[in-house]
C-alpha cells in the first residue's frame, strides 16, 4: 500500500466506521504502482504516424528497439543478439536475441522486424535518408535479416538506435500497410503491456509490468542493456494545470513529473521528500522560423537583421525557463553539449551588446528594401513555451522599428497555418513568423534535424528556406566518415547564418520532479520507467 | 467629494453652488447606495481612461530580466512572468475587462429582454422562439469563440459576440419565467380587458415586474463575461494576451498563485470592487424605480 | 400535459439537427487541421496531406457531412480522429464525473444559498443582508482557479483531509467518491452560490412587497409563515429558471474546475476535441449537450406548473 493510500484511508478510518471494508480494497491493492504526470495527453498511439515525444514515451513502454544507446550515446544491441557487416560495408547482417515475445505470446521474427523498418523508412527522416542508401532489406531466416545498402552509409547503427523518434518494433500485421494510416493496436515486446480497458483518452493512461520479458544480462546503461520491470503497474496520470500536479506530487498522489513548470520549482524544492534532477543533459532548442516566400523575410538580409534584432536569447530563456540553470544560451545549430557543437559563422550579435545590435539590425533592414509591410507573428497563446517566444519576438521586433501583428491563436491554428505559402492578398491566413522547440537528440545531427534542409523544391519543412549550397553540404554529411562529419558541420553552421533558414531562439534543459520514495532512474534523454523502483 | 461631484453632475450642472450641495446632500441620505456605488463605478471608469497619466509605463513592453518582482517603488504592484509592470496591466486592463463585461451585459439582458417579454406574452411565439434559445444555448461559448476567431481574427468585438450569443437565452427564459406567472395575475387582466394595447402592458406591467431579477442577472453577466474572457485569452480565443485585461492579467498569473498571490489577487480586487459598485447601483436603480420595495427598505 | 411533453420531445428534434449543422460548418470553416496534429510539429506538409487523405478529411464538406448523417441514422457517432475510440464510449466515460460534480454542486448551491437569499430578503438592509450581499459580490469576482487552489492547500495540504486530483467512480465506494468530489463541488458552487442567492434574495423582495403578502402579515400571521407559505412560494419560479439555466452552465463550463482537480469531465473532453479539432468528438458532444439542453429546460417548465399552477401549457 503507497503512502497516499494509506494517508487517505488514515483519514477515512478516523472519520466514520468503514475502516474494516475499505482496509480489505486496500489489501488488494498490494501490488506496487508508479505514478507519472506525463508531459502532455497520448493522444495518438502510433510510433510511426507522429513525431510528438509523448506517443514516443508510449513507445519506449511497450515496445523494443534493435539497437539503443547507451549513456555515451553509442548503439548498442539491444534486440540483436550479434551483428556483423561485410567487408565492402555494404551488407548488414543482424541475429535476433532468442525468446523476444510480443505481448500476445507470438514470438518475435524477422518478418515482424522488416516491416517494422520498412514502415519506419517511409516517414522518420533518418529512415527516410537510409533507404536512399538501401537496395533491400530481407528477412534471411526466421530470426535473421539483412540490411543491403546500395552505396556506402555510416549510420545505419545510428539510424537503427535513433532516441528521438525510434524504430520499435511491431508485429508484422501492424507494420504493414500504409505509414500514414493509424495503428491502433498496441501490442508490442517490451518491458511494459498497454491496459486497453483502463485508458482513459484525455485523463489516464495504464500499463502492466510483463512478466514473460526477458531483459538483456547486461547492466542497464542509457537506453541499452537490460530493461527490467520493476514496478507491477505504472499510471499516466493527466493532470492539465501545472500547480495541481505540483502539488499532487508534494502530497504522494503522484510520484513523478515528467515536465514540472520551471516557475513553480520553488514550491517544489521546499519539500524534503522530493527530488528535481536534470536526466536529459542535452536540453531543449528553441527555435523560430521565418516564411522564406513573402516579404519581408523572403530577403537574407532581412533575415540577417533578426539575428541581429533577437542575438540576446536570454530574454527568451528567461520568459521561457525563468531558472538561470537550466538556461543555456546557445548559437550551435547543431545544439551545445554535443560533438557537433561549433562556433563556426556566429557573428557579432551573439556578443549581445543590445544598442549595437538594434543598429545594426536596422541598417540591414534599410538595406533588404524593408517597406514598413506588418510583420505577422503566430501565437498560440495556450502554449506556454511558444507563447512566451512570441511575446519576446514581438517586442524585438518592435524596437528595430518593425510593423508587428502579433496574432493570438490556438496550436490547432498554428498547426493548420503554417501549411500557408500565400501572401497576405491572397490569404488572410498569411503569417511571417512562428515558434516552436525541437528535442536536443533530433536537432543535433544534420540528418534528423528537421528544419534545416533546404531545397529549393518548396517540399521542406514549411517556412520553406531555399538555398542550393546549404543543401548541398547538408547532403555531404551521410556519405562522410565519421572523423570528417565536425568539418562538415562547420561548413555548414557558417553557410546558415549566412542565408538563416530559421533562428535558435536558445536551449534549455528540463529536469524532472520525482518523490524520494523512488531509486533508479536512468539518465536518460527521456525519461524511460524501466528499472525504476518503489519504496 | 470631486468624484461625487461628477456623479451628478449633469443633474446638478444647472443649479446654484449652494442648492447644489443641499439637492446633492439630500440624494445621498436618500440613496445612498447609489451614491456609493456610482462613485466607486465613476472612478474606476475614469481611471481606466486616463490610465496614462496615472503614473503607468507601457503595459505591453516587457523587461524580462525583471520578471516576476515583487512590488516596489518602481513596480508598485510588481512584475509578470514578461517583465511587464503589472500596475499599467490592471489599470489598462480596466479599459477591455469593462467594455467586455458592460457590452455583454448591455446587449444579452436588452436583446433577452426583448425576445423574453414577447415570448412568455405571446404564446403563438413562444414554442419556436424558445426551441431556438434551446439550440443557442447549447454551443458552449468557448467553442464559438474559436471558430469565429479562426474565421476572422482575434479581437474586442468578437470576444462580445461570442459571450454575448449563450447569454441571450439565459435572460429569455428568466424573463419569460416572471412575465408566465404576471400573465396571469388579474390586474393584467383587467389591463387587458379594458383594452389597453399589447406593448403598453409589456411596459407598464410586464416590465416593472421582470425588473429586480433582471438587474441581478445583468450583474452577474456582465463580471462572468470578464471572467469567461480570461478563460477564453488562455485558450488563444479571447482578447489577445497581450492587451491586458483583468481577465488575461489572472489567466496568465495562474501559474504563479501560490508564490505570488498578489498577481491574481490584485486584478481581482478591481474587479471584486467594479462589481460591488454595478450591484449596490443596480439595487439602488430598482429601489428607485420602484417605490414600492423603496417603502419597506 | 401528455400531449405537451410529446409536443415538446417532437419540438427538440429540428432544434438539434439545426445545432448540429451549425456546428458541423463552423467547425469545418475554422482553420486547424487536426492532420497536422497528429502529424507532430516536425512534420512535413507531404506527410500531413497524406494524413488528410487517410482521414478523409480532404473530401467535400458536404460528402463530409452526409457520411457522418448517415452513420448517425445507424446510431453511430464515428471514432476519436485521435485515440480512434468510439464517440459514445468517450461520452460515456466522462459522463460519471460531470454528473457528479454538476449534481453535487447544485444540492450544495441550493441548500445554502436559497435560505441564505430568504433570510437577506426578510433582514432586508440589515448585517446579515450586507454579509449575503458581500460574499455573492466575492463569489462572482474571483476566478475559480483561486478558489480551487486555496481550498487544495488548506484542505489537502495544510490539513491533509482530502486527496488533492482525481476522480474515483461511485461504484468504488461512497466516501472515496466524496472525498474527490467535495472540493471540486464547492470550488464552483462559490460562484453558483452567489448568483442563487442574489435572485432568491431579489426575487423574494419582489414578493414580499405585493399587496397580498401585507395583507397575510397585517392579517397577523407569522413572518415565517409568510417568507415559506406564500414569499418563497411565488418567488420559486425564477429561482428554478436560474437553476435551470445554472445546470446548463455546469455542464459546459466546467472546464476550469475539471483542469484544476484533474477530473475526466465532459468539460475538459470537448475543450480537448476543440483545441485538437477532433470534429467527430466535438459534434457527438454537441448532440449530446443539445440534448441535455432541451431535457434541462423541459424539467424546469413543468416545475413552473406545479410550482405555479396559474401556469399553463
Amino acid at each position: 500500500m503507497d503512502i497516499i493510500q494509506r494517508r487517505r484511508f488514515a483519514v477515512v478510518r478516523a472519520a466514520c466506521a468503514f475502516a474494516a471494508l475499505l482496509a480489505v480494497s486496500a489489501a488488494a491493492h498490494a501490488q506496487s504502482v508508479l505514478r507519472l504526470v506525463p508531459q502532455s495527453d497520448l493522444k495518438i498511439l502510433d510510433t510511426v504516424q507522429t513525431t510528438n515525444n509523448i506517443t514516443s514515451n508510449h513507445g519506449y513502454m511497450i515496445y523494443d528497439t534493435l539497437f539503443a544507446l547507451d549513456s555515451k550515446f553509442v548503439p548498442k544491441p539491444q534486440m540483436v543478439d550479434t551483428y556483423a557487416k561485410s567487408a565492402d560495408g555494404l551488407t548488414w547482417s543482424f541475429k535476433l536475441r532468442p525468446g523476444l515475445k510480443f505481448h500476445d505470446g507470438q514470438p518475435v521474427t524477422s518478418k515482424d522486424v522488416v516491416a517494422s523498418v520498412l514502415r519506419f523508412a517511409k516517414r522518420i527522416p533518418a529512415g527516410v535518408t537510409m533507404m536512399q542508401f538501401t537496395k533491400e532489406i530481407v528477412a534471411t531466416g526466421p530470426d535473421t535479416f539483412e540490411i543491403r545498402l546500395a552505396k556506402p552509409f555510416g549510420l545505419v547503427l545510428e539510424t537503427l538506435a535513433g532516441p528521438e523518434n525510434p524504430l520499435f518494433i511491431t508485429r508484422e500485421a501492424d507494420a504493414t500497410g500504409d505509414p500514414n494510416t493509424a495503428i491502433t493496436t498496441a501490442v508490442g515486446s517490451g518491458p511494459f503491456i498497454f491496459v486497453r480497458d483502463e485508458w482513459v483518452p484525455g485523463s489516464k493512461v495504464v500499463y502492466r509490468r510483463n512478466p514473460d520479458y526477458k531483459p538483456r544480462a547486461d547492466a542497464p546503461d542509457g537506453f541499452a542493456g537490460g530493461k527490467l520491470a520493476k514496478v507491477d503497474r505504472v499510471e499516466w496520470l493527466v493532470i492539465p494545470d501545472a500547480n495541481t500536479a505540483v502539488q499532487a506530487l508534494i502530497k504522494g498522489e503522484v510520484d513523478i513529473i515528467e515536465i514540472p513548470q520551471t516557475d513553480l520549482l520553488p514550491l517544489i524544492r521546499k519539500d524534503p521528500n522530493i527530488s528535481v534532477k536534470v536526466i536529459d543533459r542535452v536540453g531543449t532548442q528553441a527555435i523560430y522560423r521565418m516564411n522564406h516566400l513573402i516579404p519581408p523575410f523572403n530577403n537574407a538580409k532581412a533575415r540577417q537583421a533578426l539575428l541581429y534584432a533577437t542575438g540576446d536569447q536570454k530574454d527568451y530563456l528567461a520568459s521561457m525557463i525563468g531558472y538561470g540553470e537550466y538556461e543555456r544560451p546557445c548559437w550551435a545549430v547543431f545544439v551545445c553539449g554535443t560533438p557537433f557543437e561549433t562556433q563556426a559563422g556566429v557573428g557579432d550579435w551573439a556578443k549581445g551588446d543590445k544598442r549595437a545590435n538594434i543598429e545594426k539590425a536596422k541598417q540591414l533592414l534599410k538595406e533588404a528594401g524593408y517597406k514598413g509591410e506588418k510583420v505577422v507573428i503566430l501565437d498560440p497563446v495556450e502554449a506556454h513555451l511558444a507563447h512566451a517566444q512570441a511575446v519576446v519576438t514581438a517586442q524585438k521586433l518592435r524596437e528595430i522599428g518593425m510593423a508587428v501583428d502579433l496574432q493570438a491563436i490556438d496550436w490547432g491554428t498554428q498547426s493548420a497555418r503554417r501549411q500557408i505559402k500565400d501572401p497576405p492578398d491572397k490569404n488572410p491566413g498569411a503569417w511571417n513568423i512562428f515558434h516552436t522547440w525541437g528535442g536536443g537528440l533530433a536537432m543535433n545531427s544534420p540528418l534528423s534535424n528537421t528544419p534545416t534542409p533546404s531545397a529549393c523544391d518548396g517540399k521542406n519543412w514549411f517556412g520553406w528556406p531555399c538555398d542550393e549550397e546549404l543543401e548541398k553540404i547538408r547532403l555531404e554529411f551521410p556519405l562522410a566518415a565519421p572523423d570528417k562529419q565536425k568539418e562538415i558541420v562547420e561548413r555548414l553552421q557558417k553557410r546558415f547564418y549566412e542565408v538563416v533558414p530559421y533562428i535558435p531562439a536558445g536551449q534549455f534543459l528540463t529536469p524532472i520532479a520525482y518523490r524520494k520514495s523512488l531509486s533508479g532512474i536512468l539518465d536518460t534523454p527521456r525519461l524511460v520507467l524501466w528499472n525504476i523502483e518503489k519504496k | 467629494m470631486a468624484t461625487d461631484a461628477t456623479a451628478t453632475a449633469t443633474a446638478a450642472a444647472a443649479l446654484p453652488a449652494s442648492r447644489t450641495r443641499t439637492r446633492l446632500g439630500a440624494f445621498v441620505r436618500r440613496h445612498p447606495t447609489v451614491a456609493i456605488g456610482g462613485t466607486l463605478l465613476v472612478a474606476i471608469v475614469l481611471a481606466s481612461i486616463a490610465a496614462p497619466w496615472l503614473g503607468t509605463v507601457d503595459p505591453i513592453a516587457i523587461e524580462p530580466s525583471h520578471r516576476l518582482q515583487d512590488p516596489s517603488a518602481e513596480h508598485w504592484f510588481g512584475t509578470d512572468r514578461f517583465g511587464r509592470d503589472l500596475y499599467s496591466r490592471v489599470i489598462y486592463g480596466g479599459r477591455v475587462s469593462m467594455i467586455v463585461g458592460s457590452s455583454v451585459a448591455g446587449l444579452a439582458t436588452l436583446i433577452g429582454l426583448a425576445i423574453g417579454l414577447v415570448s412568455g406574452y405571446v404564446r403563438a411565439v413562444d414554442v419556436v422562439v424558445m426551441r431556438i434559445m434551446d439550440g443557442m444555448m447549447a454551443i458552449p461559448a468557448i467553442m464559438l469563440a474559436i471558430a469565429l476567431i479562426a474565421l476572422s481574427k482575434a479581437s474586442v468585438l468578437i470576444v462580445i459576440i461570442a459571450v454575448t450569443l449563450p447569454e441571450i437565452p439565459r435572460v429569455v427564459r428568466l424573463v419569460r419565467s416572471v412575465v408566465l406567472t404576471i400573465r396571469e395575475q388579474p390586474y393584467i387582466e383587467a389591463a387587458t380587458a379594458i383594452g389597453t394595447s399589447v406593448p403598453r402592458v409589456m411596459l407598464r406591467h410586464l416590465l416593472p415586474n421582470a425588473l429586480p431579477a433582471l438587474i441581478v442577472q445583468a450583474t452577474y453577466i456582465g463580471a462572468s463575461a470578464v471572467l469567461i474572457e480570461a478563460a477564453l485569452s488562455f485558450l488563444g480565443a479571447g482578447t489577445p494576451p497581450e492587451v491586458p485585461s483583468w481577465g488575461n492579467v489572472m489567466a496568465e498569473a495562474r501559474p504563479y498563485f501560490q508564490l505570488k498571490p498578489a498577481m491574481v489577487l490584485l486584478p481581482g480586487l478591481f474587479l471584486a470592487v467594479t462589481v460591488l459598485a454595478i450591484n449596490l447601483v443596480g439595487d439602488g436603480l430598482r429601489d428607485m424605480l420602484d417605490p414600492r420595495l423603496a417603502r419597506r427598505m | 400535459m401528455l400531449a405537451f411533453l410529446i409536443r415538446r420531445a417532437l419540438a427538440a428534434v429540428p432544434v438539434i439537427a439545426v445545432v448540429t449543422v451549425f456546428v458541423f460548418a463552423l467547425l469545418h470553416l475554422a482553420p486547424g487541421d487536426p492532420a497536422a496534429i497528429i502529424a507532430g510539429d516536425l512534420a512535413t506538409a507531404e506527410d500531413i496531406a497524406n494524413i488528410r487523405a487517410k482521414l478523409g478529411l480532404d473530401r467535400p464538406l458536404l460528402v463530409q457531412f452526409f457520411t457522418w448523417v448517415v452513420q448517425l441514422l445507424h446510431g453511430d457517432l464515428g471514432k476519436s480522429i485521435f485515440s480512434a475510440h468510439p464517440v459514445t464510449q468517450l461520452i460515456g466515460q466522462r459522463l460519471e464525473p460531470t454528473l457528479s460534480l454538476t449534481l453535487t454542486t447544485l444540492v450544495i448551491s441550493i441548500v445554502i444559498a436559497v435560505p441564505l437569499g430568504v433570510v437577506a430578503a426578510w433582514r432586508a438592509g440589515s448585517w446579515i443582508d450586507r454579509g449575503v450581499m458581500g460574499f455573492a459580490v466575492f463569489g462572482f469576482s474571483v476566478p475559480g482557479f483561486v478558489i480551487g487552489y486555496v481550498l487544495i492547500w488548506l484542505f489537502a495540504i495544510e490539513l491533509d483531509w482530502l486527496p488533492v486530483q482525481g476522480y474515483t467512480p461511485l461504484a468504488k465506494g461512497f466516501l472515496p467518491w466524496l472525498a474527490n468530489i467535495i472540493l471540486p463541488s464547492a470550488t464552483l458552487a462559490c460562484a453558483y452560490m452567489a448568483l442563487i442567492a442574489r435572485i432568491t434574495r431579489a426575487a423574494t423582495l419582489e414578493t414580499l412587497s405585493q399587496d397580498y403578502i401585507r395583507t397575510a402579515q397585517a392579517k397577523g400571521l407569522a413572518t415565517r409563515d409568510v417568507l415559506m407559505g406564500h414569499a418563497l412560494r411565488n418567488a420559486a419560479v425564477p429561482i428554478v429558471t436560474v437553476i435551470g439555466i445554472g445546470v446548463a452552465l455546469l455542464i459546459g463550463g466546467v472546464v476550469v474546475t475539471e483542469s484544476v482537480f484533474a477530473i475526466p469531465g465532459l468539460g475538459r473532453l470537448t475543450v480537448d476535441a476543440i483545441l485538437r479539432r477532433d470534429y467527430p468528438v466535438i459534434q457527438g458532444i454537441i448532440l449530446v449537450f443539445s440534448g441535455a439542453y432541451v431535457l434541462v429546460n423541459l424539467i424546469v417548465d413543468l416545475l413552473y406548473t406545479v410550482l405555479d399552477p396559474r401556469i399553463r401549457y
